[in-house]
C-alpha cells in the first residue's frame, strides 16, 4: 500500500463529538489548498461526520483508517 | 433552491439541553445551513452574562445516573462548555440568536444583561418569518 503523504497531523483524540470536526475545519481553513491534514479521533460521531463534512464542503477524502481505540481521517484542502 | 435553514427555539434552561441544542447548532453550521436560536424563558435565563457558565444542572429525566454521566462528559479532557460551541459554530457558520421580546419582560432584563453571544431581540413574528424551514424544540 502507498503511503500517503501528510502535512499535518491533528491529535483531537478525547476529545467529544463535534469537537474533532471543528478542529479540522480550523485547520482546513488556515492551509494552503493542496495541504493534506490528518486527524485522529476517537469520538465515533467523527466517522460519519468527517466524511460528510469533507464532501458538502467540497475536499478530499483520501482516507479513513482505523487504528486500535480511534481513526485515522486523512483529507486534502481542495479549494 | 430548497431552503434548509434550521431554526430552534430553546425554551429548557438546563445544560444538557443546551449543550444538545448547540451540537445541532453546529452541526447544520457546518453543513451549510443557516441557524437561527430563539431564546425563551429558562433558557434565556441560562444566557444571562452573569450565569452562562454556571451550573445549569439536566432534564429531571436524566435521574442520578444521567446526572453522574453528565458529570463525567464534563470532566474529560477536552470536553467545551455549549456556549463554547456557540461560538465555534458563530465563527465556522452562520448562526443567528435572537432574544424572545416577551422573555426578556418576564425576567424584567434587556440584552444588556445576555451574553454577547446573543446578536439582538426579536419577537416570535419576526422569529417566526427568520425561520423559514423546519423550527425545533428543545
Amino acid at each position: 500500500m502507498a503511503v500517503v503523504h501528510v502535512d499535518r497531523t491533528i491529535d483531537a483524540r478525547g476529545m467529544a463529538c463535534p469537537g474533532p470536526l471543528m478542529t479540522l475545519i480550523g485547520a482546513i481553513r488556515e492551509g494552503a489548498v493542496g495541504e493534506v491534514i490528518e486527524v485522529l479521533s476517537s469520538d465515533e460521531g467523527s466517522r460519519t461526520d468527517i466524511p460528510a463534512w469533507v464532501a458538502k464542503a467540497g475536499h478530499e477524502m483520501v482516507e479513513v483508517v482505523e487504528e486500535d481505540g480511534f481513526a485515522r481521517f486523512v483529507v486534502g484542502k481542495a479549494r | 433552491m430548497e431552503d434548509d435553514t434550521l431554526s430552534l427555539v430553546l425554551f429548557s434552561g438546563t445544560d444538557d439541553k443546551l449543550g444538545a441544542a448547540a451540537i445541532l447548532a453546529t452541526g447544520a453550521a457546518a453543513m451549510g445551513r443557516r441557524v437561527n436560536l430563539f431564546l425563551q424563558y429558562w433558557a434565556l435565563d441560562a444566557f444571562r452574562a452573569d450565569r452562562i457558565r454556571k451550573d445549569h444542572g439536566v432534564s429531571p429525566e436524566a435521574g442520578v445516573e444521567g446526572q453522574e454521566a453528565m458529570r463525567r462528559l464534563a470532566e474529560r479532557d477536552g470536553a467545551q462548555h455549549w456556549s463554547d460551541i456557540l461560538w465555534q459554530a458563530k465563527d465556522i457558520g452562520e448562526v443567528d440568536i435572537q432574544a424572545c421580546a416577551l422573555s426578556l419582560e418576564l425576567f424584567e432584563i434587556t440584552k444588556d444583561d445576555l451574553d454577547p453571544l446573543v446578536d439582538g431581540v426579536q419577537g416570535v413574528a419576526a422569529f417566526m418569518a427568520a425561520a423559514t424551514g423546519p423550527v425545533v424544540f428543545i
